[in-house]
């Protein structure tokens, strides 16, 4: 437990469903958390997929993102490191440690709940006001390996939230059930819901089209009477920045900062805040 | 004392090598399990990518159907033991499979005139299956040869996102004749492909092609194109693996709303994505019928 002895809260982003945008929701989380002056951490966990790195634009070309093994633990990347704010903003992921982006993560279960508990209590992350860790999809291994470890911490209950992401489709709506579930049978506080892919605006006639369905996220949070933190819609100018990677365009962070997307996400950043205890 | 994390990059280099010896690789065969194929089923293949939610699913039930109206015998199997999207793809949500006393194997559902099988038809409905990998494996397992597939021109299986304990068994249980990757244009989808490919090539199983979904968007009211999820993606990968593209989807919410509803597009009207669908069995099936021609 030592390198998350000095961490105040931990948000795991959940789903059960792939492809709905949990990264995205979890980098829009740390990065909200990071604008409203907290010192955050981020954490992917996802083994097989680790997006994060690339959202930042983090790779084996940036001086930063070499990690270092010290005695208190791996040490993670300081993203947005300058000399005034340095620190503030610590990533970790699997694809950190790859000698190549493409290389594939081919392990079985064992070797990947081995991975999980190191990068978990393995990391030097100081002290820390939230830790967000990006999971993948499903209810398996590196859930369970999740669950384990922070359940250990005494006071779990105090500082441990979960976030689920949904698209509005009835496909996802299904998987995130099961997700759910999950957290029930394990005790797992869900601080919120939140519907991603909510709407498509065409920016040329302005129609809102409901690309990937309406609703589903509303009546999920009421059928499990889970509170409905917010829509997110489709948002091009955000994608575009994190498919880059937001250090790689210019003024990446105002800009992101400034995408319709983060401007809703506020409104869900002081839900979160408000609904914790 | 601070050293470079280069430790763990060796420990993980040797756990991942290739060049064993030749004792070395014997040693490890022995715990593998051992791969035969599946009585009565010609030509296995898979749907993959790495990602979640590119529309691995959506495609391997249209392309079941589309061999199936090219008169094959077509079954569809959903790997996805943690989100099976088959029973709402299919029409089949709440339903359970039963065993036939006479053969002990489990009959697959038929929808549409194809034989189904998923998890989600031996467990109970929308509860979370929280298994670790040895559960997993023994699933897949049962799901391959425990069921009644026989006889079938193609077995479709519907692959989970990752490159993990699931893809790694059926790899290793049964011979595949290829396997399908999907993807979107956009490069965060890209990275997790590019890692399912180089795992398919290490267990020697051969990539068919790529199939691009989300490629572009048509408005439904102006009809101004946007490619809300990036472009050029599938002939990125196409141009660095040297795979074909089979085909490119566009997002369509006539599509989404049928697999919502378990109506396959591919059943209802005549309609572009309709057309793209044949032709993607169109040329899996010309794949197959060729490769049995040169090892014949």
């Amino acid at each position: 437990m030592s390198g998350l002895d000095k961490i105040k809260r931990i948000i795991v982003v959940l789903s059960g469903k792939g492809g709905v945008g949990k990264s995205t929701v979890t980098t829009q989380v740390a990065l909200s958390l990071y604008n409203s002056g907290y010192r955050v951490g981020l954490l992917d966990v996802d083994l097989c997929g680790p997006s994060i790195p690339k959202m930042f634009g983090v790779d084996k070309n940036s001086k930063e993102s070499v990690v270092y093994e010290t005695p208190e633990g791996m040490t993670p990347v300081d993203v947005f490191a300058t000399s005034s704010d340095s620190s503030r903003f610590k990533l970790m992921s699997m694809a950190l440690l790859l000698d190549s982006e493409n290389d594939a993560v081919i392990w079985r279960g064992p070797r990947k709940v081995a991975m999980i508990q190191r990068l978990l209590t393995g990391v030097k992350w100081g002290e820390l006001d939230y830790l967000i860790i990006d999971t993948p999809p499903g209810t398996s291994d590196e859930h369970i390996a999740v669950m384990t470890v922070l359940k250990q911490h005494e006071h779990a209950k105090e500082f441990l939230r979960a976030i689920l992401v949904t698209t509005p489709q009835m496909l996802s709506i299904n998987d995130v059930r099961r997700e759910i579930t999950f957290c029930h049978k394990t005790s797992f506080h869900i601080i919120g819901l939140i519907e991603n892919m909510s709407g498509y605006v065409c920016p040329h006639c302005s129609e809102c089209t409901n690309i990937f369905a309406q609703g589903g996220g509303t009546l999920l949070a009421e059928q499990y009477s889970i509170p409905f933190l917010g829509r997110l819609p489709i948002d091009n100018r955000l994608n575009a920045i994190l498919d880059q990677g937001i250090t790689k365009v210019d003024n990446g962070l105002e800009t992101i900062s400034e995408t319709e997307t983060m401007k809703l996400f506020k409104n869900i950043i002081n839900q979160i805040l408000d609904r914790w205890e | 004392m601070t050293i470079r994390l280069n430790t763990f990059l060796h420990l993980f280099r040797r756990c991942h090598s290739t060049t064993s010896t030749p004792h070395q690789q014997a040693m490890m065969a022995r715990g593998l399990p051992k791969r035969a194929p599946i009585e009565g089923v010609r030509h296995i293949i898979a749907v993959g990518s790495g990602k979640g939610g590119v529309g691995k699913s959506s495609v391997s039930v249209n392309l079941a159907l589309a061999l199936s109206r090219l008169n094959n015998q077509v079954g569809i199997l959903d790997a996805d033991i943690f989100g099976p999207s088959l029973p709402t793809l299919l029409n089949l949500r709440n339903h359970k499979a039963t065993t036939t006393t006479t053969t002990n194997l489990i009959e697959p559902l038929i929808n549409f005139n194809l034989k189904c099988m998923s998890i989600a038809f031996l467990t109970k409905s929308d509860g979370a299956i929280v298994w670790r990998g040895l559960m997993v494996m023994q699933a897949i397992e049962k799901l391959l040869r425990q069921v009644a597939w026989s006889p079938l021109d193609y077995l479709i299986i519907d692959l989970p996102p990752g490159t993990g304990d699931i893809q790694l068994s059926i790899a290793q249980l049964v011979p595949l004749s290829g396997v399908i990757m999907v993807t979107t244009p956009q490069e965060l989808a890209l990275i997790d492909v590019r890692k399912a490919i180089e795992m398919f090539r290490l267990v020697n199983v051969p990539i068919l092609g790529i199939v691009e979904n989300f490629s572009t968007y048509f408005c439904q009211k102006c009809g101004h194109e946007e490619k809300i999820f990036g472009e050029n993606g599938a002939q990125l990968l196409s141009n660095e693996f040297h795979l074909n593209i089979l085909e490119s989807l566009p997002i369509d919410t006539q599509f989404r709303q049928a697999c919502d509803q378990g109506r396959p597009i591919i059943q209802q009207s005549e309609t572009i994505l309709c057309s793209k669908f044949n032709n993607l069995a169109k040329q899996i099936n010309e794949q197959m019928h060729k490769n049995k021609t040169t090892t014949t």
